[in-house]
Formats: structure tokens, C-alpha cells, sequence
């Protein structure tokens, strides 16, 4: 129910609204419930709307931590 | 798209769940037993999808918590919800909502009997509805969190600036922080860390939770959805147990913030107030619900059509509201399987996709 998806801003509207990408899919989404959106940014899209905006470094920064951990697991299994 | 793949990497898995298991032990020598309650319907059914419980040491249990707005919505609700569709208003919901048992039926059955029930995505959806209809009355269920609250309220800000006097709102409106304090009060429920909901937070921020964690001394983490979100915050939880800490962590900083959002937030605060609520299964939780304010009245469906969403008499055999507090796991009910299933559900925990009973149902049997 409160599943929420990231999606890449992709065309903002006069109305408030703007279209959203995800895996190459298309979404109306509303962005009134968030502040000054722009195009390339990434919201996190929910019922319809976006309910908050992904914030890339601390996102990026977890992707790195990841990959470090990926690779960690790597070296393990390689032992 | 990385910002979702890059969360359910199996090698980065692979190495959280290693040090999950030596943070484990390290618990266990200690005599203790990790018992973590997902809070959130949506961490529920990640864990089943992604059999995060088979990957974790047995003494690391997970616990589903009342965290699904469909599973706590009383049967009275349901049942003002049909009153209303036998009356000929239209009735607008989330799909999970239908097959919901009220007293006697769901509103899957009405709407087969021909009833004008109608499946939204989007509470926006409702709106257009109203607006192509004006020569019809609609009622959107508005259930949720605090997540979906804003989007439900939207309802109510358009109709008003769009002078759109044919929709309006059955709330059931519910809020997770007293939810957690009933929790932590119920001397019944042995839980000794949270992983908090993601976007709930991402909406009234990590600050929301401060009080609840200093009061009770009780390992919280608010975490994402993705596989590796959830088995990070496991993590954490396992690291405060083994050093005897008991704070509030933020894992999901990618998306909340300390206050959370500012605009839904405020329109909360602009449109409803705090009011007791009855949670289905566990019973009246104070100020655990928002209603819309008085000056908002012709919105409130409750109101303008007189019918009352408190009550109402579900199966006596359900344990839904002792799964709901973990009491009991899904897998003891003597019902599970048996005469409640997906396609025949008994308690509202095996009606949604999130529920405890139905994430069982489908991955852990």
C-alpha cells in the first residue's frame, strides 16, 4: 500500500503535473506535493504522485557501498 | 534503472548477510533473541518476495506488525462503504480494498451483484470520475498512512477550488507513530527492534520517531524497500543489540529527511485532525487517526451521508489482530490454508497483497 517506485522527471506541465520515466514508461504523475521539481531529477512516485525527491549522492553513495561489498563477497568466494 | 536494481544485488547480499550472521552470534552469547517487527505492510511482503527470513540465523526472528492500512480497517468501514453503494453512490477505492470481508460481504461481491464500484490507481482517478460525472454522487475510500494521506486530501483541495460538490471522502485515516506506542505498551507484543516504514517517514520525517525511541529505549531503523535496504537494516539493529544501543537510525536517507516533507505535511495539518481510531483486530488506539476538520464537513462522507465506519463484526475466529501484533505468526492461525485463503479470505491480513497472511500464504508455506 505504500509502495513507492523512483522514476526520472522526464517533461514538467503548466498544471502542476509532469511525465515520469521508469524502465522506458511513460506516467502522468502529479508533483504538487513537492518543492520546484525539475526535469532529470528522480521523485519517488506514489498513487499517482511524487511524495518526495531521491537524493542522488546519498543514493550514489549507497550504490558504492554496494559494489565495494559485491566485490568483498567476490574475494570470499574466490578463497 | 539502477537507483531500483542496483538495491537487489545478490553479491552485495551475500556479503550484509555474512556479517548479519557474526553480528548474530555475537547476540546470541548474550542469551538474546533478535525479534525485529517490519512496521510496514510493503517491508512485509519484500521479505516474502525476496526470502530474506530463510537467509537469516534463527535466532534473528521478523515479525509483521499492523503495517497495512486494508488489514486494520475495520469491518464497519466496509460495511458503510456497501450501505453507501446499495444507496447508489458511486464508490471509489484502491483494488485491495474489495475483497475485504465486511459483516456479511465484500465489495467485490456488490460489485458483481452490479453495484457502482469502481478501482482507482490514483485518488485523482476519483476525481476525474466526479468531474465527468457530475450527475453522479462519489465516495472515495480513503484509507492509508500517512504516504498516501496527502494524496487522498488532494481530493478535497481540488473539489474545493473546482467548486465540485458531487465527491467526498470516507476516511480511515491512520497514523503509525501511535501505532508504535501501542505496540511498546503491549506488555503481549516481545519485540526489541523496529524497522520503520520508508515512505510513511519520507513523509513526516525521522524526527516523527525521536520521542518514541528515547522513551523507549528500543533499537529503531527506518528503512527502504529493496532487498538490500531491509537486510542493511537488520543489520543495524543486530550491531545495536550486540553493543547494548537503542537508537533511531536512518538507513533510507536517500529519500527521508529529519522533518520529512514540508507540503504534505502542512496540508495535513491544514485539512484534518487527530482523532482516537478504531485499528481492526486490535481495537481503539488514541489518537491514532485523522478526520477532516469541521470546516471540510461536506467532504466527509461520514457525515454528509450519515454512516457510521466503527464496529461492525468480523469472524470471531480470526486471529488477524493477534498477527497484527505478532503475537502470533501467520503459520499458527488454525484457519491459514485451510478455510482462509488468497481467493476465500477470512481476515482482512490475507485479503491484501500486503498482508502478513498472504505474504505467508504465498511464500513461506
Amino acid at each position: 500500500m505504500c509502495l513507492a517506485v523512483p522514476m526520472r522527471i522526464i517533461e514538467l506541465k503548466e498544471s502542476g503535473t509532469g511525465v515520469c520515466e521508469l524502465d522506458s514508461v511513460r506516467y502522468d504523475v502529479d508533483l504538487s506535493l513537492i518543492e520546484k521539481a525539475e526535469v532529470d531529477e528522480f521523485v519517488i512516485v506514489h498513487a499517482g504522485f511524487a511524495i518526495e525527491k531521491l537524493d542522488l549522492d546519498e543514493a550514489n553513495a549507497r550504490l558504492k557501498l554496494f559494489e565495494e561489498l559485491a566485490q568483498t563477497n567476490d574475494r570470499q568466494l574466490a578463497e | 534503472m539502477k537507483y531500483v536494481d542496483g538495491f537487489r544485488d545478490t553479491g552485495a547480499a551475500a556479503s550484509i548477510v555474512r556479517d548479519i550472521r557474526h553480528l548474530a552470534s555475537e547476540v546470541e552469547d548474550k542469551g538474546i533473541d533478535a525479534r525485529i517487527m517490519e512496521v510496514c505492510g510493503s517491508h512485509t511482503m519484500s521479505i516474502g518476495r525476496y526470502g530474506i527470513r530463510q537467509m537469516l540465523p534463527g535466532n534473528v526472528k521478523l515479525i509483521s506488525g499492523p503495517g497495512c492500512p486494508v488489514c486494520v480497517t475495520d469491518a464497519a468501514y466496509i460495511d458503510a462503504a456497501l450501505e453507501l453503494a446499495g444507496r447508489g453512490v458511486h464508490v471509489a477505492s484502491f483494488g485491495d480494498m474489495l475483497k475485504v470481508p465486511g459483516s456479511s460481504e465484500t465489495l467485490a461481491d456488490a460489485r458483481s451483484a452490479g453495484a457502482g464500484i469502481h478501482v482507482c490507481y490514483s485518488p485523482l482517478d476519483a476525481l476525474g470520475f466526479a468531474r465527468e460525472h457530475p450527475e453522479k454522487e462519489v465516495v472515495f475510500l480513503g484509507i492509508g498512512f500517512e504516504t498516501t494521506i496527502p494524496t487522498v486530501v488532494s481530493i478535497v483541495k481540488r473539489a474545493g477550488s473546482e467548486s465540485l460538490g458531487n465527491i467526498s471522502v470516507l476516511t480511515a485515516f491512520k497514523l503509525v507513530p501511535p501505532a508504535l506506542e501501542a505496540l511498546a505498551n503491549d506488555e503481549n507484543v516481545a519485540v526489541n527492534g523496529f524497522l520503520l516504514p520508508a515512505h510513511v517517514s519520507a513523509v513526516i520525517g525521522s524526527e516523527a520517531y525521536e520521542g518514541f525511541v528515547t522513551r523507549h529505549r528500543i533499537a529503531s531503523v527506518i528503512a527502504g524497500f529493496e532487498p538490500l535496504d531491509i537486510l542493511l537494516g537488520v543489520e543495524c539493529l543486530l550491531k545495536q543489540l550486540a553493543e547494548n544501543r537503542s537508537e533511531l537510525v536512518n538507513q533510507y536517507s536517500r529519500v527521508v529527511t529529519k522533518s520529512g516533507n514540508r507540503i504534505a505535511r502542512s496540508m495535513i495539518d491544514e485539512y484534518l485532525e487527530v482523532a482516537d481510531s478504531s485499528w481492526r483486530g486490535i481495537g481503539i488506539i488514541p489518537g491514532s487517526g485523522l478526520v477532516l476538520r469541521e470546516q471540510f464537513a461536506e467532504y466527509d462522507a461520514a457525515k454528509r451521508y450519515q454512516v457510521s465506519t466503527v464496529g461492525g463484526t468480523p469472524d470471531r475466529r480470526c486471529r488477524c489482530g493477534d498477527v497484527l501484533r505478532g503475537i502470533i505468526l501467520p503459520g499458527e492461525c488454525p484457519l491459514m490454508g485451510k478455510e482462509c485463503t488468497p481467493l476465500f479470505p477470512v481476515g482482512p491480513c490475507m485479503v491484501s497483497s500486503e498482508g502478513s497472511c498472504a505474504a505467508h500464504y504465498r511464500y513461506s508455506r
